[in-house]
This record gives structure tokens, C-alpha cells and sequence, in this order.
């Protein structure tokens, strides 16, 4: 979570055509203590709280986003984003085209999603998919704070509305992160490991459970390789393609759930490619079971993909038990 | 004010307010041993509003909660165990574990949820009542909201719905000064009066942690919209005397205030009220207490020895029936 403040604080400081805006962030810091302090250095004029208003808020930075501001808009837990569709999926997504392409829409719109934290099924959503599906919209899901702070001063440069999808449970970790300003281009996917036997394609917090998962496999002589998308919207096909004509097997793991999930789009994406002469087994996906998040902490566990389930999954996988 | 309580039915509410004062001071305990994880958000300090309006209601009439809910619930006939089952997500809750604080509902005792979105009631309070109006019963609806949930659009759309159909609904606006961090004067434009003029409904105001105060004005709230006049809208004026949730450090109030708010406890204005009027002696008070308490802790331990949900019922519920 340094690693998204500080880019914040350095796209403000270079640019003052970036505010950020979102319900308690300013003295409070955020639900989750992203923006803390950044109220102290750029005041109320740049770090906005807003009332409960998720319309508003997306409205708000649409707006400013098509007369010349850079805006961050910040949704407080990500299933709360329902209340803006109208706005973002209306108007932001579609406005540069109905508009002729006379309207730059440059916001960023940051989310906290994902399950977890025992906060049940209206705070554990992970609903990147939704937006996925809405042409003009880019979407973005970081899984290490290097990648966070590259990819959201990516984000703010950009000219398209993005969906920055954050996970909670990574607000934690640690990682290295260069101080200095970087940008990591968006559509870029990453080989996060590399591997003969298996194509393991992760997003967000899956990324760090496959690689976990990845290291107990080593031990068995099994090597996968992990490829993180980073960005769902553009997606960056050829790692992975190339990397499936390499393994001859895929395997899928995000967070939301299966169906209609992301991982259905990319399965097609391999199929349609070059790479399906090359499975020897049917792609698979391991994500969300098809149900809200659970309360009980035992049943919102079982409920998304953990390590052991990646382990399992993997390793039938690759001994051609599909 | 000059009409007091019957002190019989002001004891009752007192024990009631006990009972969810003690119930969310058990649950501060639980958080505090790592027992409840996620979000709950404790109804400290506005136990009055909860008793004093839930109280005049019948069994049939619905009311809509929020997520700080637990008084909604136990003023409504909710059950001290099943509701700390469910708020440490056993087999015993409500909702079976699966709901949680932010989700406790029972559609037999007319609480048609908690909800984890702010402002996301209002809109099914216009359902209920509306429905209540196409199945001919003389069922009202109230719908609990605070001062963040007042500026989501939901909330207007309500209203407005609620007015032009002339639905039974009672609009409670629970103010109790925040939205996790914001004052109300920092979200709030105009006023909930001005609000409700605007939609041409009825208002009225309180004193939120003086249950007498809203007894007495529930009273004819209720009469008002039991009769066939359309919705209303009461304010009750509070404050939220805790953190948001369990563990906030509230930097954005101070402890003065939090302090000058301590002094008009709703629990010590009604002991007051039994010294005034000689109702209750202090032992009685202490033996009332004591008694409120001990089926807390009895609920405490029902609670923590229910069952977790088996992981084979993980799918169930998600649909009525499947294929
Ligand atoms: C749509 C939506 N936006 C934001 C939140 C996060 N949130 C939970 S409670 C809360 C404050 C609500 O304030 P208010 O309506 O005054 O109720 P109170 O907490 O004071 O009881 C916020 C912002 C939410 N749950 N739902
Ligand atoms: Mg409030």
C-alpha cells in the first residue's frame, strides 16, 4: 500500500492536474490506509471526501477527466463500484466514441476487492470481469507493490478510464519498490516464473499463492511457469500463447468467480491461438466457487482458490489426469 | 415533555436496552479475543431509538435494518443466541453463518435484513410496503438509515417512491453524527427536513437517546402511517459511541466530544428517570443488570459451543432449489 501512496504523492507532485477523491480518505487515511497523510501534503483541494456516494463520485471524476483534470477516484471496498455503473459503464467507457473521439476520459479508478478479511458478501466481491466486458474501459490488477506503483503511474498517464483493481489482502505485502517515478506499460503480461511443464496464468492475489504453490511442485521435479497478465484490459496474449506451445498445458487461477469469470476469456484466447495445436490436455480454470462470499471464516476459505488447491490442481494437470 | 412512560413498559424498555448494551459489549470482548473477524459495527448509544420505535410496532409490521443493526434486531424479538451465533458464524445464527453482523435478518420476526450497502434498505422498504398495500394488511415498514446513508441516491429515489404511492413506510433517520470518519456537516447539504419537504412528506424530529422523547413521537409517527397517510419521516438525534468498527483510533474526532456525548448515555438518562420518579431503587437497578447480564454470557457460550457449518453445505442457499 506505500507503494500505490507513493505514487500517488509523486503523480501529484509532478502534475496538479491529479487529485485524488473518495469516501474517507482525507484525515482518515482510507478503509484501508492508502491515502494516509497525503491530506497533509496536498490538503483538501486535492484529497476530496466526498458523502456516501458512489454515483457521485464517478460522475465527478468523469467530468473532470473530459475538462482537463487527471483524477483518482477511490471506491471504498470494490463492491460498492454497483452504485457508479451507471456513470462508468455509461458514460466514461463510451464517451471518447459516441463523442467522435473528441473526449479524453483520464481517470483511474481505484478498488478495493477480494475475499479474505471475514467481511461477507457485500465486501468481498472481486468483479474486475464486469468490466472487462465493457469496450473503452481499460482494467488493471497489480500483485506486488512493484507492479502497483508502475502500473498505476501507467494508469494515470494513460488516457483511457481505467478500473484499478486492488486486493486487500496485498495491502500488507512487501516487496522491493524503486523510489524514483516508474511506469510499467500497461499490457505487458509478466513471467513471473519460468517453467517446462505446466502454463499457470494468475491474477492479483492468485499470483502469490501460484507461486507458493509453485515451489512445493519443484520439490516433486514438477516446473510451472506463472504468467500474470497484470492487465485483464489490454491483454498481452503472447507470453502466454508462446508459453502454452512451450508446455502444452494451461492452467487458469483467479479469485472471482468461475463462471463468467476472466479465466473463460482467456481459455478462448488460447484456444483460438496457435498454441491449441499444441495442448495435450483440455485448459483448465481454478477460481471462485459460483456463490457469494461466505461470513463463516472456514466456508469463505473454501470458497476461492488456496495453495493446496493450486498444488492439486496443477499436478493432475501435468500427470495427464485430465 | 411532560407525558411519561408507563413505568412498567419504561422498565421493559430499559431491560431491552440492556440487553443490546450488553450484547455489544460481549461482542467487543469476542473481537478483542480474535473470535469475530470482518466488520461489525456496534449500536452503543442509540439503543433508545431501536427500543423506543421497534416497540410500538406488531409483530407483523417489517422493519429494514442497517449494518449497524444488532438493536434493530433484538428490539424487533431477535434472540441473544442465534444472534451471537451467527455474528461468530455458526450453525446456530440467523443466517447459519453465513451472513454475519452485517447480514443478520429473520423474515418471520419481520426484519427484512441488515444490509452490508449503505442506503441499500430504503429501496426494499418501498417493496414491503407496497406489497403490504397489494395484500391488504395494514402492515407498515420501517427503514432505519443514518447520516452517511442520507446522500446515496438510493435514498432519495425512496422517498420519492414512497410519497407519489403514499406507502406505508416510517423513514428513520438515525443521525448519529458520522459516516466512519465524516461529520455530518462535512456530507450533508440542506437538512433531512428540508429533504422530506422537498418530497412533501411529513417530519419530525427527537431527541434520539431519550427513549421517552421517541416513544412518544414514534407513537404518532405510527399512527400517521398506519392510517393510510403515507410515509414519514423522524429524525432521531444520537451519537455513535464507539469507533466505526472495533479498533478504529478515531483521529478524526476528539475524546471531548466523544465525553460530553458519555453524559447523555440513553441507559443512564432512563436511571435517572426510576431515581426521579422513584420507579427503581438502585438495587433493583443493579439486580436487573445483573440478571441481563447473565443471559448474555449464557447466549456467549451457546454461542461459542454451536457447531461451525459443515463445508458439503457450502453451495446450499445460494438457490432455492437447482436444475
Ligand atoms: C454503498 C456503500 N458505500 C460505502 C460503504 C462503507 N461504509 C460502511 S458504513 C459507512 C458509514 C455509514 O454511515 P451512516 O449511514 O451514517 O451509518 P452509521 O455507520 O453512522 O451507523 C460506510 C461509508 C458501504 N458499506 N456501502
Ligand atoms: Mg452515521
Amino acid at each position: 500500500m506505500e507503494a500505490l501512496r507513493e505514487g500517488m504523492r509523486q503523480a501529484m507532485q509532478q502534475d496538479e492536474r491529479v487529485f485524488v477523491i473518495g469516501e474517507d480518505i482525507g484525515v482518515y487515511g482510507g478503509a484501508f490506509g492508502v491515502t494516509a497523510g497525503l491530506i497533509d501534503e496536498f490538503g483538501p483541494k486535492r484529497i476530496i471526501d466526498t458523502p456516501i456516494s458512489e454515483a457521485g463520485i464517478a460522475g465527478a471524476v468523469i467530468g473532470a477527466a473530459i475538462t482537463g483534470m487527471r483524477p483518482i477516484g477511490e471506491i471504498q471496498f470494490s463492491d460498492f463500484v454497483v452504485i457508479s455503473m451507471e456513470q462508468l459503464v455509461m458514460q466514461g467507457a463510451k464517451m471518447r466514441f459516441m463523442f467522435g473521439g473528441k473526449a479524453d476520459v483520464p481517470f483511474v479508478m481505484r478498488l478495493a476487492g477480494g475475499s479474505g478479511t471475514g467481511a461477507a458478501a457485500q465486501h468481498s466481491e472481486s468483479l474486475e470481469n464486469w468490466f472487462v466486458h465493457v469496450p473503452g474501459l481499460k482494467v488493471v490488477m497489480p500483485s506486488s507493490p512493484y507492479d502497483a506503483k508502475g502500473l498505476l503511474l501507467a494508469a494515470i498517464q494513460d488516457n483511457n478510464p481505467i478500473m484499478f483493481f486492488e486486493h486487500k489482502l496485498l495491502y500488507k505485502t512487501k516487496g522491493p519498490v524503486p523510489e524514483e517515478m516508474y511506469t510499467i506499460p500497461l499490457g505487458q503480461s509478466h513471467v513471473v516464473r519460468e517453467g517446462k511443464d505446466l502454463t499457470l496464468i494468475a491474477t492479483s492475489i492468485m499470483v502469490s499463492r501460484a507461486q507458493q504453490a509453485a515451489e512445493q511442485l519443484a520439490e516433486e521435479g514438477i516446473e510451472i511457469e506463472i504468467i500474470d497478465p497484470r492487465t485483464l484490459k489490454p491483454l498481452d496474449e503472447k507470453p502466454i500463447v508462446d508459453s502454452v506451445i512451450k508446455t502444452g498445458k494451461a492452467l487458469i487461477v483467479h479469485e472471482a468467480v468461475k463462471t463468467g469469470g476472466f479465466g473463460g476469456e482467456l481459455a478462448a484466447v488460447i484456444m483460438e491461438s496457435e498454441a491449441f495445436a499444441y495442448l495435450d490436455a483440455p485448459v483448465r480454470r481454478l477460481a471462485g466457487l459460483d456463490m457469494p462470499i461466505p461470513y463463516n471464516r472456514n466456508l469463505e476459505y473454501h470458497a476461492v482458490p488456496q495453495v493446496e488447491n493450486i498444488v492439486e490442481e496443477a499436478r493432475k494437470l501435468v500427470k495427464g489426469q485430465y | 415533555m411532560n407525558r411519561q412512560m408507563d413505568a412498567e413498559l419504561l422498565i421493559d424498555h430499559f431491560q431491552t436496552m440492556l440487553r443490546i448494551r450488553f450484547h455489544e459489549e460481549a461482542i467487543k470482548k469476542l473481537f478483542a479475543q480474535g473470535k469475530i473477524g470482518g466488520s461489525t459495527h456496534l449500536c452503543i448509544g442509540q439503543e433508545a431509538i431501536a427500543v423506543g420505535v421497534i416497540g410500538l410496532l406488531k409483530k407483523e409490521d417489517y422493519i429494514v435494518s442497517t449494518h449497524r443493526g444488532h438493536g434493530h434486531m433484538l428490539a424487533k424479538g431477535g434472540q441473544l443466541k442465534p444472534m451471537l451465533a451467527e455474528i461468530l458464524g455458526k450453525n446456530d445464527g440467523y443466517c447459519k453463518g453465513k451472513g454475519g453482523s452485517m447480514h443478520i435478518a429473520s423474515i418471520e420476526l419481520g426484519n427484512l435484513g441488515a444490509n452490508g450497502i449503505v442506503s441499500g434498505g430504503l429501496p426494499i422498504a418501498v417493496g414491503s410496503a407496497l406489497s403490504a398495500r397489494m395484500r391488504k394488511t395494514d402492515q407498515i415498514t420501517v427503514v432505519f438509515f443514518g447520516d452517511g446513508a442520507s446522500n446515496e441516491g438510493n435514498t432519495h429515489e425512496s422517498m420519492n417512491l414512497a410519497s407519489l404511492w403514499k406507502l406505508p413506510v416510517l423513514f428513520l433517520f438515525e443521525n448519529n453524527h458520522y459516516a466512519v470518519s465524516t461529520e455530518i456537516s462535512r456530507s450533508m447539504a440542506g437538512s433531512m427536513a428540508k429533504r422530506a419537504a422537498g418530497y412533501d412528506i411529513p417530519f419530525t424530529e427527537v431527541d434520539g437517546n431519550d427513549v421517552e422523547a421517541v416513544h412518544f413521537a414514534a407513537e404518532e409517527v405510527i399512527d400517521h402511517v398506519r392510517s393510510g397517510n403515507g410515509p414519514f419521516v423522524m429524525q432521531c438525534n444520537t451519537y455513535r459511541m464507539e469507533g466505526h468498527y472495533f479498533g478504529d483510533a478515531m483521529v478524526y474526532r476528539t475524546s471531548a466530544e466523544v465525553e460530553e456525548w458519555r453524559k447523555k448515555d440513553p441507559i443512564l438518562h432512563v436511571e435517572q428517570l426510576f431515581r426521579e420518579r422513584s420507579i427503581l431503587t438502585a438495587d433493583e437497578i443493579a439486580s436487573l443488570r445483573a440478571g441481563i447480564q447473565a443471559e448474555v454470557d449464557d447466549a456467549v457460550a451457546f454461542a461459542e459451543n454451536s457447531s461451525q457449518p459443515a463445508l458439503d453445505s457450502i453451495f446450499s442457499d445460494v438457490y432455492s432449489e437447482w436444475q
